[in-house]
């Protein structure tokens, strides 16, 4: 799944819960270029609907895929500015 | 975007003047347009933080740190207990009530028992470290990193006899009501927790 994108770096968030993910993806997103690819990996089901949420009402960002397999939430979120 | 050519019927002729104070008008109408128009389209946040037990500390910092992340403004004005979050040592010692508390799986004259809000709090430390919570002090760290405003009243200092120092690096002190208010009125969001 995660070969569909160029991935410039992989945020690890396992085991932390709200508000961390979304906190840990800004600060990520924020030392990455523009075109870059984060990848996010967490185990809280509650950041499907943040990170969307997040990223809808960020400049800058554009969520591209979310998947969830094994109990793993992986997003990737990339920084178009 | 042509201004001269409606012509009233009656009144065929436009005092040159009129058309001149016209012109003047329109210009200060756009410049002050302009000025709303800043590029100011942050969003803005206040919350009011007034209770200092431990779960009560929770919600403010969550919300402002999880606000900050989405590029917002955030200012969290603490008063009363509300300061004990931002009181170094304090904050450590935050208690969770279990009387009066309907979630506690405990009937009041139990929960009114030495010992049983320490006892509360101890099992709750542990629930939120199992679930990866963030402590209070990393939430305190986080949001002060991303540039949240944690203020401390100032009134409530002085009534709790604490000192400036006794506060974690980088809180603001010195500041009342009147600057709670004036970031409250400019807030797209205000919360009393």
């Amino acid at each position: 799944m995660s070969s569909e994108y160029e991935t410039t770096e992989t945020l690890d968030v396992k085991g932390l819960s709200c508000p961390m993910p979304i906190v840990k993806t800004k600060q990520a997103i924020d030392d990455l270029e523009a075109g870059d690819v984060l990848e996010v990996i967490s185990t809280d089901s509650g950041s499907m609907s943040d990170i969307q949420g997040w990223a809808e009402g960020t400049d800058g960002v554009d969520l591209l895929d979310q998947v969830e397999a094994d109990d793993l939430y992986t997003h990737y979120v990339k920084k178009t500015a | 975007m042509s201004t001269d050519n409606t012509t009233p019927s009656a009144d065929a002729t436009i005092d040159a003047a009129e058309v001149q104070a016209l012109r003047e008008r329109v210009d200060e109408l756009e410049a002050s347009l302009a000025e709303l128009d800043d590029g100011d389209d942050q969003q803005k946040m206040t919350i009011i933080a007034t209770q200092g037990s431990f779960d009560m500390a929770y919600p403010p910092l969550i919300l402002a740190s999880t606000a900050a992340a989405f590029g917002w403004d955030v200012v969290v004005f603490h008063t009363f207990w509300g300061l004990d979050i931002l009181h170094e040592e304090k904050s450590k010692e935050l208690k969770l009530s279990a009387v009066g508390n309907p979630s506690m799986p405990m009937p009041n004259a139990l929960a009114a028992l030495p010992g049983m809000d320490s006892m509360a709090t101890k099992m709750m430390q542990k629930k939120i470290d199992e679930n990866g919570t963030a402590t209070i002090e990393e939430l305190i760290d986080l949001s002060l990193d991303q540039g949240v405003d944690l203020q401390a009243c100032q009134m409530t200092i002085e009534l709790m006899e604490y000192d400036e120092d006794d506060f974690y690096d980088g809180v603001t002190t010195g500041v009342g009501a009147a600057t709670a208010i004036q970031h409250m009125a400019e807030s797209d969001v205000q919360l009393l927790v």
